[in-house]
């Protein structure tokens, strides 16, 4: 039970990495890394069963940082479209070697 | 912080006093130099906002504008020159000290622990011995004139404070190099003499290609730099210690001889000597450095602190002693070194190129002599030459000075230092012309003056290692050769400057005027030490010949003495290893033979050489043709500046171009768009097109996280 | 005192500094709060503000070195490391706070929010310094992070600045993902957060291998992004470039030195017995990232850039310390970090000057003749690059002593002459710019400023310039300091290795 659910953890975290990777648009990025932070939170609680109890609690200190995290990058990303009237981070290279 | 540590100077003596010799004073002579940087830098920030503050208003630069000279000029006057007496006199005080006793050991100051760590410990400490003493007189004693010949020549420059202040913070970095008691203090004064010859490159700093030379000269010393501190890592690896105490005094039974771990040091020390001290291939940076004031290239760039190179492989002899190759090393670059700049001031019209060449190849013999061994010899050479060799680019700066006046003054658009446009300069500056003669004579190695016994005491030693291998002979060669064509070349610039018909033109000419007594002052002392300067090391069979005036001049072979305690160890070691030197000289006869030769050589040399260029008719620079042939690759330097820039500037310059380029956009991003391209083959990433740069970044560090994770688990 | 965390009121006493600078956070926070009509808060007065919560902080930590905690398992240590640390973040957020009015003024941003940001993250840092509780770490590094983010973006009338917090803030975040991941699974495998206890669990050969190792993996893969260093640096030049000065300045000298502080406590107590494992990646680690670092920035013309690339560079000599891993690599990383984030914020508070206190005149070119026209600056300055540069007499050249020293002693013969390499190298970049300062002249028809900057910046440059030279002098009391702060930190190579010394 535990090797099934840390695999599926770890799928969730790959999807979330490649979709960093490929995605474009600012928002999904930043979903995915949020998926990221919840394939670990699935991590915890599943270990969390055999190792005791804590493993919950820091599932709400996960969910805690993701939501500043959520605030404060939502608010940059709002402030960058102000800019480029675009989320599309491959429009965002003023800042290149 | 220098005045609390001031008292416990005195209290904190070391150990190795048991000679019974108290120095006065020590740490006193590295802080008045430094005091005198600290009033000047001072006094150069306000001169400097001042003018920047007179720029914003539209007037002229502060210094010239209200016709008197404000305070920032008048007092470095007396800061300047005066920190500098006091040090030398303070100098003179201890040296006159060391003299009475039979100094064995070195008398080590220690200040405070500068850097403690688990196993090295390293004091901020200073040496006092015979070699350092020696060193000190010298920097001491020529920098002092060559600060007062300043306050002439630099009298008119709006950064005259600025000049001071860079010059006594030299001497400051110069002393601590030369009186460290480690290696670490040394090269801290190694840094700082680089830094001030760099400032001071360009101190005319508004012509581009002169602030251009000062940063030639920065990188090319980087390369002996780094030589350096490899050096310095293995000498602590094997050793434990950066002390020269402790690591000259276990050399012997630590080292093998021979053996590869010496072997490396030594050459490491040798490149690093190579950059200081301006030999090949690192020799380049020196001639581009005489973009900087003249006295400059005087107290830097001949005196001192070119010579830190020669101070660093004899201070190292031991370890030098006991490898045979680094010791062969050092000999054949500064034999090359020696013949190859000899070749080029051959042809060089620039006054001032001829003497930069000339001292490179001067500091070529200074190696050679430390190379095979003849370690007072070098050092011999390294103080005459600090006399005859400041003396020179003095006189030069004397000349110079004189025709920058005589060229402006008609606004003649010629280069004040090409020696065409020169010519019979002796009768309007006779104390010059007759001085810098002296120096002339004095490096073409000819009797009584001090460049004879010098030089030719370095080849002599040169030539008695010749029956060790044919290298020598080789070498020995190369050194007589060197010393003829030295003769040539500075006949050549001195009948060029001095003598025939002035080619100046005939108004400028009526401007040409001797240079002011405080400048010709300390051409007269230099030019009586070039003379008197080489009888302090004699040998006993050339004093009681026609040579050393049958005994009744008072020469004496007293730094071959002087310096023993600090050559013995070495000295000992080639005994036993070679055999060290023959007694007869090379040609078969004895010293007083040997030495006649070489005077008369040197002196025919002279007078061919002053007919052949008298006889030539040379006219100004504008109407002379450019040289051609075999003259040309003389005049244009081998083109070795050329070469350098081809086969090492500009693939350095490219490599990190195509660095951010090369790499990072085509191989990075190829991959991208490679892995990109696969992705869409396989279908699942129909958006992956197209990269932004976020998420190549996100790729290389995803790419990053899965090479360490591979490392980690497989 | 003595502290042994039978009740939680021990907390309030070892976590005092934090407390007492969040707090003060909260008060500079409002007293910056204005109508919208009203005039804003003065950005000096605000700086003034927030420098006195320092300082009591400051104070307060070394109140801390009186007291004891005899609760190893405790969240909070009272150690030497974290309290030398402190030092370093306090002294950061004071040289940054200082140097950033000006700026902030000009720019016109807002004063209470932008010193509350940088209180905050400081607390933050202190965390990360001084928990040994692997969430806890993770807490307080998001706190640091967030943190960072905002003052990234802040200037949002700059989209240059919005840019470099986006990059900033994706990037960062997902290197937290990897971080967090790692987290999670050490605890799985150790089934412990508290770092001696793994330390423990993992020396006595306990725990699940495979989880283990890829949990370290992972939190080395979060760590190296948050140093900065190669090939995860990808980020910093380009957020460096963007954000404001003042927080660059912050983010390059002060968050550089948390994350170092929490990645050496992270791998020294919890991870010593794997050292076999993790060594060669910090390796290659400091080796490349002092390569390319060092030769990328040769060809930078941007000052601002080029200081970037500097900071990557700093941070792989920083690296050779881990891989090297004795307690002289570890007072040599702590002093190495003080001196560091002096020279930096030095640096970047005459850069602020050059550029007008915006963002205009970065290039190298913009430096000629500064030497003239603000001479007392340039000084400055020039002691600041060539303590960078690792120049003799500076506090940055004892600093490398320090770190080579330690690498010697584990035997780490290739880095250390790689270390030598690059710091010969990297003379030429820094010197590049003291040669445009000195030896150019000025640009004609160009204005000259006023001899002296405002005095909170003035003072923040003579008393970083000072304590640079101090330390290149008399180095021997600050090392000291450090390695009482390394004290137990401290791997033996040799053994671990089963190397002959």
């Amino acid at each position: 039970m535990l090797a099934e659910a840390l695999v599926l953890s770890a799928i969730l975290f790959v999807i979330g990495t490649l979709g960093v990777l490929v995605r474009r648009n600012a928002i999904i990025m930043f979903l995915c890394i949020e998926l990221q932070l919840n394939a670990v939170n699935l991590s915890f609680v599943a270990l969390a069963r055999y190792l005791g109890i804590e493993g919950q609690l820091y599932v709400f200190f996960v969910m805690t940082v993701a939501a500043a995290e959520a605030a404060v990058g939502l608010a940059i990303i709002i402030s960058i479209f102000r800019h480029y009237e675009s989320v599309n981070v491959e429009n965002f290279n003023l800042l290149k070697w | 912080m220098s005045a609390s540590t001031l008292p416990t100077v005195v209290a904190s003596v070391a150990q190795g006093t048991g000679s019974g010799f108290d120095p006065v004073l020590p740490g006193l002579i590295l802080l008045l130099p430094l005091l005198g940087f600290a009033l000047n830098g001072a006094l150069a920030l306000v001169s400097g906002s001042r003018s920047a503050t007179a720029l914003r208003e539209g007037r002229e630069e502060a210094g010239h504008d209200s016709g008197g000279r404000p305070l920032t000029h008048t007092l470095p006057t007396w800061i300047g020159p005066g920190v500098m007496l006091a040090a030398f006199l303070l100098t003179l005080v201890n040296f006159v000290g060391m003299l009475g006793v039979e100094l064995v050991e070195p008398v080590i100051r220690s200040y405070w622990t500068w850097m403690a760590t688990g196993a090295l410990s390293i004091e901020a400490a200073i040496q006092l011995d015979q070699l350092s003493l020696i060193m000190m007189m010298v920097i001491t004693g020529v920098g002092f004139l060559i600060h007062v010949f300043s306050v002439g020549y630099m009298k008119e420059d709006p950064g005259y404070p600025r000049y001071f202040a860079y010059l006594n913070l030299f001497v400051f970095f110069m002393l601590i190099l030369v009186m460290g008691a480690n290696f670490p203090m040394m090269f801290v004064g190694w840094e700082g003499v680089g830094l001030c010859s760099y400032l001071l490159i360009g101190f005319w700093f508004r012509d581009r290609e002169k602030a251009d030379a000062g940063k030639k000269a920065f990188i090319v010393n980087r390369v002996g730099d780094f030589g350096l501190l490899v050096a310095m890592f293995i000498l602590f690896a094997v050793f434990g210690t950066l002390d020269y105490q402790g690591i000259f005094e276990a050399a012997p039974d630590t080292l093998v001889y021979g053996g590869a771990t010496v072997t490396a040091v030594t050459l490491f020390l040798l490149l690093g000597a190579a950059g200081k001290s301006a030999q090949v291939p690192l020799y380049v940076w020196l001639p581009d450095a005489m973009a900087g004031p003249t006295p400059v290239s005087a107290l830097i760039h001949a005196a001192t602190m070119v010579t830190a190179g020669v101070y660093l492989v004899a201070r190292s002899s031991v370890l030098f002693a006991m490898a045979p190759v680094g010791a062969a090393a050092v000999a054949t670059v500064g034999a090359v070194t020696a013949l190859f700049a000899a070749t080029i001031a051959l042809k060089q019209y620039d006054i001032k190129k001829v003497l930069a060449y000339s001292t490179v190849s001067q500091l070529g013999f200074m190696f050679m002599g430390v190379g095979v061994g003849a370690y007072a010899a070098g050092v011999f050479h390294l103080m005459t030459h600090a006399f005859f060799k400041a003396l020179l680019f003095l006189g030069a700066g004397a000349v110079i000075h004189s025709m920058h006046h005589a060229l402006h003054a008609t606004h003649k658009d010629w280069d004040a230092q090409d020696m065409r446009n020169m010519g019979g300069l002796r009768r309007f500056m006779p104390a010059t012309w007759i001085t810098m003669w002296v120096a002339t004579l004095a490096i073409a190695g000819i009797w009584p003056f001090a460049g004879f016994f010098s030089k030719d005491e370095i080849i002599w030693y040169v030539g008695t290692s010749a029956p060790a291998s044919v290298l020598y002979t080789v070498l020995w060669g190369m050194a007589i050769a060197t010393a003829l064509l030295t003769a040539f070349y500075m006949t050549r610039m001195m009948v060029m400057t001095f003598h025939g018909p002035n080619r100046t033109g005939a108004d400028e000419a009526k401007h040409l005027h001797e240079a002011p007594p405080n400048m010709t002052i300390p051409l007269g002392i230099l030019a009586v030490l070039s003379v008197f300067g080489g009888w302090i090391n004699v040998p006993g069979s050339v004093r009681e010949s026609f040579f050393g005036g049958f005994g009744f001049l008072p020469m004496s072979d007293w730094l071959d003495r002087w310096l023993e305690p600090l050559t013995a160890t070495a000295y000992q070691i080639r005994v036993d290893q070679l055999g060290a030197y023959a007694s007869t000289s090379p040609v078969g006869g004895g010293h007083v033979l040997w030495g006649a030769i070489a005077t008369g050589l040197a002196l025919a040399v002279v007078i061919i050489g002053a007919r052949a260029v008298a006889s030539r008719e040379i006219r100004p620079a504008v109407e002379s043709p450019e040289p051609t042939g075999f003259g040309k690759v003389l005049h244009d330097k081998w083109y070795v500046d050329e070469l350098y820039d081809r086969i090492i500037v500009r693939p350095i310059q490219a490599l990190s171009r195509a660095c951010w380029r090369w790499i990072d956009q085509v191989i990075i991003d190829g991959t991208v768009n490679a892995v990109g391209s696969v992705a869409r083959g396989f279908g699942w990433f129909g958006s992956l097109v197209q990269t932004g740069q976020m998420n190549t970044y996100a790729f290389i560090l995803t790419l990053g996280a899965l090479v360490i994770l591979g490392v980690l688990i497989l | 005192m003595t502290l042994d965390f039978a009740s939680n009121a021990d907390y309030l006493w070892a976590l005092l500094p934090e407390i007492v600078l969040s707090a003060w956070a909260m008060v500079v926070l409002l007293a910056g709060v204005r109508r919208p009509h009203e005039t804003p808060a003065s950005p000096e007065v605000m700086a003034w503000l927030s420098l006195a919560g320092i300082a009591i902080a400051a104070g307060v930590n070394g109140w801390l070195y009186g007291v004891t905690s005899t609760d190893p398992t405790a969240m909070i240590t009272v150690d030497g490391f974290r309290l030398f640390a402190n030092w370093i973040f306090l002294l950061g957020a004071a040289l940054t706070i200082l140097i950033a009015p000006p700026y902030v003024a000009r720019q016109r941003l807002q004063a209470g929010e932008f010193y509350t940001l940088i209180l905050l993250g400081t607390v933050g840092m202190m965390f990360m310094g001084g928990t040994q509780n692997l969430i806890l770490l993770f807490l307080a590094l998001e706190t640091m992070s967030v943190a960072a983010y905002v003052l990234t973006a802040y200037n949002r009338r700059d989209r240059r600045s919005a840019e470099g917090g986006l990059k900033y803030f994706l990037l960062g975040s997902f290197s937290s993902g990897f971080l967090l991941y790692g987290i999670a699974l050490v605890w799985g495998a150790t089934g412990s957060v508290h770092l001696p206890e793994i330390g423990a669990t993992v020396e006595a050969g306990a725990g699940f291998t495979g989880l283990l190792l890829a949990g370290m993996a992972l939190l080395l893969i979060g760590f190296a992004f948050k140093v900065a260093a190669v090939p995860f640096h990808m980020w910093t030049p380009d957020v460096y470039e963007g954000a404001p000065s003042p927080s660059t300045a912050f983010m390059a000298a002060a968050v550089k030195a948390a994350s170092f502080i929490a990645f050496v406590r992270v791998f020294m107590e919890a991870f010593p017995a794997l050292y076999e494992s993790w060594y060669p990646i910090m390796w290659w680690l400091a080796a490349l990232t002092m390569v390319v670092a060092n030769v990328v920035a040769l060809s930078q013309t941007n000052v601002k850039r080029m200081l970037a690339y500097s900071s990557v560079a700093h941070g792989g000599y920083l690296l050779v310390a881990l891989a090297a891993a004795n307690q002289m690599a570890m007072a040599g990383l702590l002093f190495y970090l003080l001196v560091y984030t002096i020279m930096n914020v030095g640096a970047f508070g005459v850069l602020m000057v050059v550029s007008n206190y915006g963002e205009d005149r970065l290039q190298v070119e913009d430096y000629a003749g500064f030497g003239w026209t603000r001479p007392l600056l340039a000084v400055l300055f020039t002691i600041f690059l060539l303590s960078l540069a690792g120049f003799p007499g500076t506090g940055g050249f004892m600093a490398k002593i320090y770190l080579l020293q330690g690498a010697v002693d584990s035997h780490l013969w290739t880095l250390a002459v790689l270390l030598v390499l690059t710091t010969v190298v990297s003379y030429y970049y820094y010197l590049r710019v003291a040669w445009f300062m000195w030896m150019r002249p000025a640009p004609e028809g160009q204005t000259p400023g006023s001899y002296w900057a405002p005095l909170p910046l003035s003072l923040a440059l003579i008393a970083g310039a000072g304590i640079i030279l101090y330390l290149g002098i008399f180095p021997s009391g600050l090392l000291d300091g450090a390695m009482a702060g390394a004290e137990g930190l401290g791997l033996v190579r040799d053994t671990l290795l089963g190397l002959n010394p």
